[in-house]
């Protein structure tokens, strides 16, 4: 059933057995993945099967009860809160629902870390925020809103070049085209590619949309039951004999994945 | 079974908790975890308001909502409790002759607990709910998780400002709320009780002493980090999408409430005896 995983000499990110449990439910089970430098890897599977979990582990928001994560051979769960914040000013991430600050305009947003973080004056941080914006195919004018008067998919643009801003050497996808409609979905992945090939990143993503992961992924992983249990170039998504991605590909209720309705 | 393996069992399943003796050591449990949770975020949340990086706009932002925006409610609230406490005690004072210390009463009774306290409670209503709705929403929504991956820590960013803003501003409120409540105790006094209004404010200022309003003061400052401190730790640890915001909400107020009597019986205690 698992195909061999590729084992990277210096990948940029791997998690070594990493396990996370839910009481009594096992989300992560020895979790073995890596990511080679400038590659985009897209982490497909159904939903409850641990692809969020993943991403926060690596990120630090959630501590792994066993395993390592390292980030180019160091390890990163067991690090100080200030060596994990300069961990971060390495790391940009696209979160599921965007989640810009609501109290804070859109430059404030894009600008955030450079303000908060940096130390960058205002003024040149605003000049980079417009410049982000403007990579992602937003107006300056939309600068000076808030959230609240963007549509879904301007905030999910305003939330990649918050995390483009600062050209972080990996970025995290959360569901990037979740709640989108296609032609908005096309034009996000479409603008992902774009900006992970300038800024030539490592990056990592999760979905359910395959013509997501097809598009903005170099490699493909399904993850299922706590483990990964095929892994391939993207083009071979559709072309695999593996029942399990067959199944999840075909979107059929019949096959090895019991269904959770 | 261990016991952690039995208090593992009796939180996943409380239905099962009908032992009475279980239901008391869940509730025990729970309780000092709670405790446990309070004090290392009031800890973490103070050094974050005490050490650099500080965040002047957020504490800024923070002055302005906590103290600035609570001047209304808090000076409607302190007026007519410095009038009704005027004809209260001018009315009660009158069974054994002692109308004419009213005065006296009303600033005492203002500066040493009322002002404070009711500016305390009214803080609790406005500011603790709205501070636990907005880190409630926050964390639901992930923007806290967000501000971390930025590289800002949200205790620098969020809990110290908001502390340090409690701390401040209900000092100054009470102040306003001081002299708005025996301002309501003077216009009570001499428009409708036909005191002279030189004479109520001689009584007034001759009687009152510097600790009588320094206590309250200090009185304020406490309430004031309880306040923040209830608002930011029930949003911060907010669960369950929007009823985990709404129940947070709940808690901030209710909490910070019972907290501000607890801490005022206490603190009135140690006055009191390091008086003696």
């Amino acid at each position: 059933m698992t195909e061999a995983t590729p084992q990277l000499a210096w990948p940029k990110l791997a998690w070594k057995g990493v396990t996370k449990r839910f009481e009594d439910r096992t989300v992560l089970d020895g979790l073995d993945l890596s990511v080679a430098p400038g590659k985009s890897l897209v982490i497909i599977g159904g939903s409850g099967q641990g692809k969020s979990v993943t991403i926060k582990t690596a990120l630090g928001l959630m501590r792994p009860d066993a395993g390592r994560i390292e980030l180019d051979g160091k390890d990163t769960v067991n690090i100080s809160e200030h060596a994990r914040r300069k961990l971060f000013s390495r790391v940009g991430v696209l979160f599921q629902g965007a989640a810009l600050f609501d109290s804070l305009t859109i430059w404030e947003n894009v600008a955030f870390r450079l303000i908060n973080a940096d130390g960058v004056p205002r003024k040149e941080a605003k000049d980079r925020a417009i410049e982000a914006l403007e990579q992602v195919r937003l107006a300056p004018a939309v600068a000076d809103r808030f959230p609240s008067e963007l549509s879904g998919g301007m905030q999910k643009r305003a939330g990649l070049a918050r995390a483009v801003v600062a050209q972080p050497e990996i970025l995290f996808f959360d569901e990037p085209t979740t709640g989108l409609d296609p032609i908005t979905a096309a034009a996000i992945n479409e603008l992902i590619s774009d900006q992970v090939r300038r800024l030539g990143s490592t990056a990592v993503s999760i979905t359910h949309d395959l013509a997501s992961a097809q598009t903005i992924g170099d490699e493909i992983a399904m993850l299922h039951d706590g483990k990964i249990i095929w892994r391939g170039p993207a083009a071979e998504l559709r072309m695999t004999d593996n029942a399990y991605v067959s199944q999840f590909v075909k979107g059929r209720a019949e096959g090895p994945i019991a269904h959770a309705v | 079974m261990t016991a952690a393996e039995a208090a593992r069992q009796v939180a996943k399943h409380p239905i099962q908790a009908r032992n009475p003796i279980q239901v008391l050591g869940r509730s025990a449990l729970s309780a000092v975890r709670m405790v446990g949770g309070v004090g290392v975020f009031a800890v973490r949340g103070t050094i974050a308001a005490l050490s650099p990086p500080w965040f002047f706009n957020q504490l800024l932002r923070q002055f302005v909502a906590i103290g600035f925006f609570s001047l209304p409610v808090v000076g409607l609230t302190a007026i007519f409790t410095g009038a009704a406490l005027a004809l209260n005690i001018y009315t009660g004072g009158g069974r054994f002759n002692a109308e004419q210390v009213m005065p006296q009463i009303v600033a005492l009774g203002i500066t040493r607990e009322l002002g404070p306290v009711l500016a305390a409670l009214m803080l609790a209503g406005r500011v603790s709910a709205a501070i636990a709705a907005e880190i409630g929403a926050m964390r639901a929504t992930e923007q806290i998780d967000a501000m971390r991956t930025l590289s800002t820590d949200p205790f620098r960013y969020l809990v110290g400002p908001r502390l340090l803003a409690g701390v401040l501003m209900l000092p100054l409120l009470t102040v306003v709320a001081d002299t708005i409540g025996v301002s309501g105790g003077w216009l009570v006094a001499t428009r409708v009780l036909d005191f002279s209004s030189a004479v109520y404010i001689r009584n007034t200022v001759d009687f009152l002493q510097g600790w009588d309003i320094l206590s309250g003061l200090i009185k304020a400052a406490v309430f004031g980090f309880i306040v923040a401190l209830m608002g930011c730790y029930h949003g911060y640890n907010a669960k369950g999408g929007a009823r985990g915001v709404g129940r947070a909400t709940t808690h901030a107020v209710v909490s910070s409430a019972i907290l501000i009597f607890a801490s005022d019986y206490l603190l009135t205690t140690f006055f009191t005896h390091a008086a003696k």
